[in-house]
This record gives structure tokens, sequence and C-alpha cells, in this order.
């Protein structure tokens, strides 16, 4: 088992003074429409390492924050062997002609000291080359040797924020599952990761399946469900910490498809008694549970949306699985999804405005996303087995599960833009599914 | 295919019981039957031993198949569910869970509440023969334990199943 996760890393940061008073004429903007992008391109020169010791950091700190960046499929980097200027030190004037020579719009300039204490500090400076001035105010992060990685995606949030006007994703991560071995015998961890792959780390042994892990909405806790007492449950745990714990919601033969509430008080699942699966709520505080849904049908994958008024789900009560929303206290349900074919696992969007799905129609399965009442419908892959969508915090990218068909068929996680652009697989040591996504750090 | 090979076996097996042991199955004298001459000479806890979860698995049929998306049971697997409620009859030491499954062509969840409810109509086809509900337990797998690992129908198809798993009570030696 997993004794503790690395301490949690205290990122501090501070504003630096601004380099330049004038004032600024339409900021440099990367517009995030449906259509398609051309990606910005951008510089970033190595940082300038204030010591011998902050030399490594500085270099991995400078390419953590380009590989954020031309992640989103929104930026280009212009290759370091282009450069001309080089940057010697964080004060120096920036050489705004030599930039341009290179067509960089965006030029990211930064320093890394690393003190006996184990202390990282990274200061940053974002700059619009072609306006020749600063893009915002330098700032300055600060942590705990083990959290440069965070230094870093805290850097590229800053910068992504900046450049597109939306609020950012780098500083997340994800709790999923990870697995190894063959179809037929395949064993499941739940793991913990940076939202790009990065820094994985084990939450449960291999001792009992566990399926469908869900972060609390601060990321502190994790829901999900285990066979640990040979009967699917569901357990929860706090991240950092190795004990978890069965959440007992009632009788029934099996409860599973756990969700937090936005304020993280209750908790939506399925309990099944009989034949049928309900949708029940749970205050965490009292333990008071109520039921939801009461028809025969089986009724599942619940998602609160943001404001906490309303719950998103599945049933098959029409004959076939279909999204249906209602009240979170339960109430009439207002079936959304009219398409072709079948609909499952149901999440609303962090920005309270989508709904991403998993679709099934002509032998093929689907991400997709529709408005909250069912319109503007759109498919944004396509596999033999797409499945569980999750949003990132800002809501611009969904990352899900994919399996491969056949005998040697095996689960990985992939990422896309909600326009449907972008398409990547998320990198993790053995296969992965289930994943869900954490809130901003 | 399999359910049908496996109907076939029960039946033939149904057949050759009722020629040499009328009561082997289910008769009034059951309780004297399961421990019949003829076992005196297979290794007891042997796929020979009637009474044996081992048998139960390979000559009665421990599992039924289902169609696409569906819970209801075919007239194979309710011949085989007969053959399993006379043996647990037979054998009133033995506890069984019933363990539901689904094929991989759905969503995790879905299937988990599917495979609930194939699990529990064999469940409640063996109460209403007679086994007390006591005896008997449901537990879902939905599509996380497939028999076959193919994604063709063939594979599919047995692993769309509700398998009873025989578990000593304590009672047994």
């Amino acid at each position: 088992m997993i004794a503790r996760l690395a301490a949690l890393v205290l990122v501090c940061a501070t504003a630096l003074l601004p380099v330049q008073a004038t004032a600024q004429s339409g900021p440099l903007r990367i517009e995030l429409t449906e259509g398609v992008i051309e990606p910005m391109p951008f510089a970033v020169p190595d940082f300038v390492a204030e010591s011998p010791a902050a030399q490594q950091f500085a270099t991995d700190i400078s390419r953590v924050i380009a590989a954020d960046l031309t992640g989103t499929g929104l930026f280009r980097e212009i290759s370091r062997d282009a450069h001309i200027a080089r940057v010697s030190s964080f004060g120096a004037p920036v050489q705004f002609a030599d930039w341009k020579a290179i067509n960089a719009q965006a030029l990211i300039t930064g320093s890394v000291a690393a003190d006996s204490s184990g202390r990282v500090v990274v200061k940053f400076r974002v700059w619009d080359v072609f306006a020749g001035q600063e893009l915002g105010q330098g700032m300055q992060f600060v942590s705990d040797a083990s959290g440069w990685t965070r230094l870093a995606h805290k850097v590229a949030d800053q910068v992504y924020s900046r450049l597109t006007g939306e609020t950012p994703y780098f500083d997340s991560r994800v709790v999923f599952v990870s697995e190894t071995g063959p179809k037929d015998a395949r064993q499941k961890r739940l793991a913990i990761m940076d939202y790009d792959g990065a820094n994985v780390q084990f939450l449960t042994d291999d001792s009992s399946l566990v399926l469908a892990p869900r972060f609390s909405p601060n990321g502190e806790r994790v829901l999900y469900t285990s066979y640990a007492t040979g009967f699917p449950r569901i357990h929860v745990l706090t991240v950092g910490n190795v004990d978890s714990r069965i959440l007992q919601v009632g009788d029934g033969e099996m409860s599973f498809a756990p969700r937090f509430s936005p304020d993280g008080r209750m908790v939506v699942f399925s309990l099944t008694q009989g034949s049928n699966t309900d949708i029940y709520a749970m205050d965490l505080a009292s333990g008071a549970t109520r039921r939801l849904t009461s028809t025969p049908a089986i009724e599942t994958a619940p998602s609160f949306s943001p404001d906490g008024s309303q719950i998103v789900f599945e049933s098959d009560r029409s004959g076939s699985q279909q999204l249906y929303v209602m009240p979170a206290m339960g109430g009439e349900a207002q079936r959304i999804s009219f398409g072709e074919g079948r609909y499952g696992t149901p999440v609303w969007s962090p920005r309270g405005d989508r709904i991403a799905f998993t679709k099934q129609n002509a032998g093929r399965f689907h991400i997709g996303v529709m408005r909250t009442d069912g319109k503007e419908e759109r498919l944004l892959t396509a596999s033999f087995l797409d499945e569980g969508p999750t949003w990132s915090p800002n809501g611009r990218v969904i990352m899900f599960a994919r399996e491969t068909q056949g005998a040697q068929g095996s689960s990985a996680l992939y990422s896309v833009d909600i326009s449907g652009r972008n398409l990547k697989r998320v990198r993790t040591p053995a296969g992965a599914s289930d994943p869900s996504w954490g809130p901003l750090q | 295919m399999k359910h049908t090979t496996m109907a076939l076996l029960m039946v033939a097996a149904l057949a050759t019981a009722a020629c040499t042991n009328p009561n082997r199955f289910g008769g009034p004298d059951a309780s004297r039957g399961a421990g019949g001459p003829d076992t005196s000479t297979v290794v007891p806890g042997s796929v020979d031993d009637p009474r044996s979860p081992a048998y139960f698995s390979a000559r009665v049929g421990d599992r039924v198949l289902f169609a696409v998306d569906q819970s209801s049971l075919s007239p194979e697997a309710r011949v085989v569910l007969d053959g399993q409620a006379t043996w647990l009859q037979t054998n009133p030491d033995y506890l069984a869970i019933i363990e539901g499954h689904a094929d991989e062509q759905g969503t995790r969840e879905y299937n988990l509440a599917l495979g609930a409810r194939r699990a529990n109509a064999v469940m409640e086809y063996l109460v209403a023969k007679g086994i007390p509900q006591n005896r008997l337990k449901f537990v879902s797998y939905g599509k996380e334990r497939p028999l076959e690992i193919c994604s063709e129908e063939a594979c599919y198809a047995k692993n769309r199943r509700a398998v009873t798993v025989i578990s000593a009570t304590g009672l047994t030696g």
C-alpha cells in the first residue's frame, strides 16, 4: 500500500512590479471559437538559472510550460534552435526585434532560484512581442523542490489565461483506474496523477476490483466503488491518507456510481435492490438518505449541475439507455436525449451549459456534448469503445477512456477539446480507465 | 452456442438419471438418492460425486446465457435452472452466490446494473422453485470479468451470463 502521497505542495504566488507602465492597446489574445484555429506561435527560452543548483529546474520547468501550452493545440512553440536573442538575465531588456524576426507573437521569460532549504522560486513575465510590451504582470511562485512541476503548471496557467481570457486547467490532477493484465484477469487500482499523466501515485493496491472514482469538489476526497467485501460497495478515501471506508448508504445488494454534490456535502449514487437500480442521495453529515427515482428501470450515472439544483442521469425506462434531468431533490424527470442510439454516463460541465455523455450507435461508441436541454448535440470522438467523459476544471477539454478491440484490447486515457479538435492520448505508465478530473489547485 | 449444448447435456443427464435412478433428482427419496449406491466408487468431491460443487458445475450446469441487453430467461436457461434447483434441494447444506455478467458492449455502470438484473432473474427463478432465499445471494460484475476475450458475438454470447457458484456453509465437510 501507499504510505503517503508526496507532501502537499504549498505554492505561494507574488506579483512582481510591472516593467513598463505603458497603456496596453488591444492585448495579445487568441479567441477560442468553433472554427479551425491557427496556433499562436510563442517562444520559451530556457529560464535563467540563478545558481548551478537551479539549472535542472530551470530547464525542466521551461519544458513543462512549453508542453502545457502546445498540448492545448492552441499554441505552437518556436524551436529553441531558431532563437536569435539569448536571455542571460531575468531583468535584462527584451530584444523584441529578435523575437519578431522569428515570428514569436508571445514570449515567456523567467528565472529559477533554488536555495539550500530546498525551496524553488520561479519568476516569469509574458511579453506581447509585436506590441513590444509586457502582457499582464510578472509573478513569482515558490514551492519545495518536489513541487517543481506544479510551479511550471502554475506559470503555464497564467500564460494560458492571459492569452485566451479563459480560466486555466494545467495545475490539476486526475483520479483514475490503473489497469494491468489481460482482459480476463485484469487488475485494477485507484491512482492519481497530474493532468498530463505525470507523477502517478496509487491510492489502492490490487487486492480488490475498484471502479469509477470521483473527486470531491475540492479534490481532497475520492468516492469509488470497490469489491473489497465481495460485493460492489461505495467507498470514500481522503487523498494523502491510506485509510478508506465503506459509505453505509442503505440496504441493497449493490451500491455504486457515487458522485459528490458541488458543495461536497451530499453523495448521489445508485442502489440495487433485487432487479431494480435507482438513484439515491445521502447527506454525508447526517447519513439521511433520500430516494430520487422510483421506476423499475435501471437508473444510474447521476451528475449534479454546478449550482446543485438539478441532476442529470441515465435511465432505460423508455426501453433503452437515455439521458434525463430531474430536480436535485427528485421529482419529475425530463428526457433530453432524442438522437439515434443509446446515451449514458452524463456529466454536467463546470460552466453549467453543457452535458458530456457516452453514446452508442450502430456498433460504435462516441463521446459527445449537448446543451442541457439536449439541443446542439455534437459528437467529438468515434471508436470501438469510448466511455466515461470528465471535464477539465475550465470546461474546455474532456478526458475519457478508450478501449481497443479484440483479445489484446486495452484501455487508455484520451483528451479532446470540446470543439472536437486536438484528440490525443494521455500518457500513463499502464492501462487506464474511468478518469475523474479534479479542480484547479 | 454454449447454452444449447448445455441444455442438451442437461436433458441427456436428466434422461439418463430417469432411466437409472428415478429418485436421484428431487423425487421423494432424493435424500437417499444423492448418496446412492453408485457413488461409493467415485472420489468424494470429484466431478463424478453428485453431491460435489464440481458435479454441479460440470454436470448440472452452473450458468445460463442471455440475449443482448436482456435479462429474461430462455427456455434453455430454465431447463438448466430446474436442474440447479433440484441439486440445491438435494444438497441443502450448500449456499449459492449468483454472479451476473455483461458483455463489453456497454458503459461500465449500466452493465453493473444489467448484470444484477440477470443474476436476480436467476435468483428469483430458484426461489420460485422452492430454494429458500437465505441460501442465495447475487452479485454483479458488469463487464469486469469476461470469460471470453474476443470482441465478437461468439465471445459476447458467452460473456452475457449468470453463473451459480456453490459455496459450503460449514455444515458440509
